[in-house]
């Protein structure tokens, strides 16, 4: 019983296999959080290090809880403040943290394929937190596992994507874990915000249409609008966004069923989402972040065992 | 059904029975009426025996409420990195304290000692026990890693390093018996 993989780079590496092994692991963890010392002493001989090339308060938050409640000596990285910039190199400030003998990498960047390069270039395992444009691995874990905690399972649900597709790497990675598990999948957004090709590239449906996408889906998850990451206008306002794009109370009960609203966080409330959907009963906001933390438990035993890692 | 090559037959599915038994009359004998008893069983195999004792139990003590749970002891193993490989772990049910209580841990086979020092870490998670007893169906004696006994025992048995003790259970394998296989 082991993953497939030695690192954690992308959803795109694992198998079916893999992510149902990390959903059994992560379900029994999840219990140990339930405790009244959640806390198991399995990793307590290794040392992680999550390296922040970028700003974040989930994921990091969950992977340092993931890290201490597996027993595991954590040490925090963050890009501003560092020497990174006083012109040190990615490859020479991690093999710097390495040396001082930190077992494992959970690393999030801003720029695409970053962990991958690091990956060839170091010896420990390696959790991508997110790679630029990319891929959010364990964010899809927990939102497939979210989805089957809540439906009883994702094989044939309909899930929709919904908003900026083009600069999400939740989005990427959320379609690959769910089309490996067997859900159908639709992207919906401006097209401006829908990359050409991707129905065929990575087999899903598209939509230019917020209404006829949720009438469809089971289960909507929602993105944020990643300004930081569009470099021209790609739509004219945040405004005119929200009015076509944004889901909110009335859209939802235009429909003719009740469907599962999920969001990744972090909510720009108002124009993605509106306040009283996203704090409604039938949001599971909150349960995917609790969920992130088993999950990421999960891959980090997983991961974690002190095996010689070549590549 | 089994791999390897049973050797031989250590307890029928008849002498299981009475085994159970006897260690379930063991167990009303010094707890009488399970006021401060809890039950805990040992994932994965050790469930299967626990839930026969429970439902002896039961029938032995009508109306009385025992406490009883299962336990996963995956994450407190002291070989997660050695190359047996990783253990994929099982459910633990456990909705009570174990604080100030009577804990009677249950497992089918007792070897090493190593999953049971596993379970009392595990245990302790749950609340600090007045006192923490150990029922097995077999004891592989002379093989203890650990200072370890059991303080009820099926059946005491002496077997090689090479041998494996199976205890097969009707509701998992189809028939109830304990053999010795190689």
């Amino acid at each position: 019983m082991s993953l497939s993989v030695k690192h954690l780079l992308g959803i795109r590496d694992l198998t079916r296999q893999d992510i149902e092994l990390i959903f059994q692991t992560a379900d029994q963890l999840k219990e140990v959080l339930q405790r009244p010392i959640k806390k198991v002493p399995t990793l307590r001989d290794t040392t992680i290090v999550n390296v922040f090339f970028e700003n974040s308060t989930r994921t990091r938050i969950s992977f340092e809880l993931a890290e201490k409640r597996l027993g595991a000596d954590v040490v925090n990285f963050s890009a501003s403040g560092s020497s990174v910039s006083k012109g040190e190199t990615l490859i020479d400030t991690v093999n710097n943290i390495l040396s001082m003998k930190v077992d494992m990498v959970v690393m999030r960047h801003s720029a695409t394929g970053a962990p991958h390069f690091l990956s060839k270039h170091i010896n420990v395992p390696i959790v991508n937190a997110g790679d630029g444009i990319n891929e959010h691995p364990t964010q899809a874990l927990l939102d497939a596992f979210s989805i089957r905690e809540k439906l009883g399972g994702v094989e044939g649900k309909k899930v929709a994507i919904c908003g900026d597709i083009m600069h999400s790497r939740v989005a990427l990675s959320n379609i690959y874990c769910l089309k490996k598990l067997g859900a159908e999948v639709t992207v919906v957004g401006p097209p401006t915000l829908i990359p050409k090709h991707i129905a065929q590239a990575l087999d899903v449906n598209v939509s230019y249409d917020i209404k006829e996408a949720l009438a469809w889906c089971d289960v909507a998850n929602v993105l944020r609008i990643q300004l930081e990451r569009q470099n021209m206008p790609l739509f004219s306002s945040l405004r005119e966004y929200s009015l076509a794009y944004g889901v909110n109370r009335q859209l939802l009960d235009s429909l003719q069923k009740e469907i599962v609203i999920m969001h990744p966080g972090p909510i720009n409330r108002g124009v993605e989402l509106s306040s009283d959907v996203a704090d409604s009963g039938q949001s599971i906001i909150l349960d995917q972040v609790e969920n992130g933390v088993a999950t990421r438990m999960a891959v980090l035993y997983l991961l974690a065992r002190k095996e010689p890692v070549f590549n | 059904m089994l791999k390897h090559f049973v050797l031989k037959s250590i307890l029928t599915d008849r002498q299981l029975a009475i085994t159970i038994d006897r260690l379930s009359h063991q167990l009303v004998e010094n707890h009488l009426e399970f006021k401060d008893t809890v039950l805990i069983g040992l994932q994965p195999r050790g469930i299967y025996l626990s839930d026969r004792i429970y439902h002896n139990l039961k029938k032995l003590l009508p109306g009385t409420h025992i406490a009883y749970g299962k336990l996963d002891i995956t994450f407190y193993r002291d070989d997660y990195k050695s190359d047996k490989g990783l253990q994929a772990p099982n459910e633990t049910d456990i909705n009570f304290s174990v604080e100030n209580k009577r804990v009677v841990l249950i497992d089918d086979v007792l070897y090493t000692g190593r999953t049971i020092r596993s379970a009392m870490d595990a245990m302790l998670d749950f609340g600090r026990p007045a006192a923490v007893e150990l029922l097995v169906l077999i004891d592989r004696r002379f093989s203890r890693e650990l200072p370890i006994q059991s303080d009820y025992t099926g059946k005491t048995i002496d077997a090689i390093i090479t041998e494996r003790v199976k205890v097969l259970w009707k509701e998992r394998d189809g028939k109830d018996e304990v053999v010795l296989i190689a």
